[in-house]
């Protein structure tokens, strides 16, 4: 069949969307939320990451820069979410553009570091920027009724599409979560795709035959960027109070590589597996052990993929069925 | 044969203190088989690396079917119409054979082909190199010809005016050797400029319509192969006597 995945596509949306409407456990929702953002952060780190071959550590500043570009529009007047997300997208990939055209004529272990290191750069400045809290942090007021173009999202009494503006969100995570698995997947299989594979496979050797490293390097660092910015516009608006160590948690950056590199990083399915998976093993784990633990799972995991199993879950099960 | 289509005008590349080439001039003219030989470490792989533009020349000028280079990314000289092979085979190791053929039709000879067309080209290169019942295989279990082969393969599939090959037949049998020579003569006869860098003497004696020596950086001797054989300097900077 020809539109398998669109309709795929469409058929989670569904599901996401009958699922706001559930009466059940507010944690679940929060549950859902924390998977589908891994979801969307991983595809995005997988696409040049995976795809490209250089490990970006920095998702935490990408991140963190989506979440005060969005707290800064609502300080500055108000925003609504999307204007939110829109602006976080569109600043997060200008960061992308010039972080890369610094960083990536460094290669391998250097870029990693470059990137880590902007993530750190990043909250020193936010922790002294008062407008957006500073080092205090600040508390968001969601709108009481948000509208989008005249019709009301969200209303308590049940005259609106979402009963609760977190079920509102969580829909817009699904939204946006899917369409980066399709962003993702149509790089993977397109010209841009290709191209960073045979950047991955041998830097010299793809521009020797032709390929703009450079540029394909830009383009996807860009691309990478503008999604976990978006991802991160979000943040402020469903957990209501931020701050700098939160919104450049060093555990994002950890878990948005872990999970592609369990999941398999050279197709779309992927990082969308490793998330899936992974984060439904650190919110149960939150709940029945500890919040402390998650970091731990995994490390341990991380560990054993990459020795046994460097393909991973995908790359292992596409191995079995040959 | 007649005018150039390359023209390397004195050309010096330093690293650090060390002078690797040093006021190298030549020209290669169009449809002629070029030999570059020397002995190890005396800058053949850096001409080539300034040539294709994986490496930037401090002095001098390269000129290439009328264009002055300076300034051009190696992926736009490609474009230009240099291609080159390395020396040490560097295939796309996640790829099958056909997709290591298929990146530079699809980035610099084919970029306006449909994908189906993309792979008839390649198709038509690896059967032309007699490896085309391996187009789908990974690149992992290739033997050391067919890695050479490859290497090859992939540089013909942007279609070069200038194919650049460095050392493609080292490791390689006699019977190889001929076989690499009989793909080398066949491409350049349907027009194809080559430059072959090579240490087997054997071959590039015979494939060469003209040769250059180069030692510790200079140009050293230039002429028919028959010259080159006989030539005091080269045979000094071989073995020294």
């Amino acid at each position: 069949m020809r539109f398998k995945f669109e309709i795929g596509c469409v058929l989670v949306l569904l599901a996401c969307f009958i699922f706001t409407q559930a009466d059940i456990n507010r944690f679940y929702y929060f549950a859902g939320f924390a998977i589908l953002q891994y979801v969307m952060i991983s595809t995005a780190w997988n696409i040049l990451g995976g795809y490209g071959g250089y490990i970006n550590f920095g998702t935490a500043g990408f991140l963190g820069v989506g979440s005060y570009a969005a707290i800064a529009l609502i300080e500055f007047y108000g925003a609504g979410i999307i204007e939110q997300i829109v602006a976080a997208g569109i600043i997060a990939g200008f960061l992308g553009l010039a972080i890369g055209f610094f960083t990536l004529r460094l290669k391998g272990v250097y870029f990693a570091i470059a990137t880590l290191a902007l993530a750190i750069v990043l909250e020193t400045i936010v922790n002294n920027w008062d407008y957006v809290g500073g080092a205090a942090g600040v508390s968001i007021l969601p709108p009481r009724k948000p509208e989008l173009l005249g019709i009301l999202i969200v209303d308590r009494k049940g005259d609106g599409i979402f009963q609760n503006n977190k079920e509102y969100l969580f829909f817009l995570m699904a939204v946006m979560a899917v369409m980066s698995v399709w962003i993702a997947r149509t790089i993977e299989f397109g010209k841009l795709g290709r191209g960073l594979n045979a950047i991955k496979d041998n830097e010299e050797a793809a521009e020797c035959m032709g390929v703009p490293t450079l540029k394909l390097k830009l383009v996807a660092t860009v691309i990478s960027g503008a999604l976990m910015g978006m991802a991160g516009a979000i943040f402020p608006s469903y957990v209501t109070y931020v701050d700098p160590p939160t919104a450049f948690n060093l555990e994002l950056a950890v878990n948005s590589l872990a999970m592609p590199m369990i999941g398999g990083t050279f197709t779309w399915i992927g990082p969308v597996v490793g998330s899936i998976l992974l984060g439904t093993v650190q919110q149960v784990a939150i709940v029945t052990i500890s919040s402390e633990i998650n970091l731990l799972i995994i490390g341990v995991l991380l560990i054993f993929f990459v020795t046994v199993a460097p393909q991973g879950i995908v790359g292992w099960f596409m191995k079995k069925n040959k | 044969m007649s005018e150039a289509l390359l023209k390397v005008e004195s050309v010096t590349k330093n690293f650090g203190g060390f002078t690797a080439l040093s006021n190298v001039t030549t020209e290669v003219l169009t449809g002629e088989r070029f030999g570059l030989i020397g002995p190890n470490g005396s800058g053949k792989t850096t001409l080539i690396n300034c040539i294709s533009g994986t490496l930037v020349n401090e002095g001098g000028n390269i000129i290439f079917d009328g264009q002055e280079l300076a300034g051009m990314k190696a992926h736009q000289r490609t474009a230009a119409g240099i291609t080159r092979t390395f020396q040490i085979p560097r295939p796309f190791h996640s790829m099958t054979i056909m997709d290591n053929l298929r990146i530079p039709i699809e980035f610099v000879s084919g970029s306006s082909s449909s994908q189906n067309e993309m792979k008839d080209q390649a198709m038509e290169i690896l059967e032309t190199m007699g490896m085309a019942e391996k187009a789908n295989e990974e690149t992992s279990g290739l033997t050391q010809i067919e890695l050479r082969k490859l290497e090859l393969a992939r540089a013909i599939a942007a279609k070069p005016k200038l194919l650049i090959s460095d050392e493609a037949m080292a490791g390689l049998t006699g019977n190889e050797v001929d076989e690499v020579l009989d793909i080398l003569i066949k491409f350049n006869e349907a027009g194809m400029t080559i430059i072959m860098i090579e240490h087997i003497m054997r071959a590039v004696m015979q494939f060469s319509h003209r040769v250059i020596c180069l030692d510790a950086g200079q140009l050293i001797a230039e002429g028919t192969p028959d010259v080159i054989v006989k030539d005091k300097g080269v045979e000094r900077a071989y073995l020294g006597v």
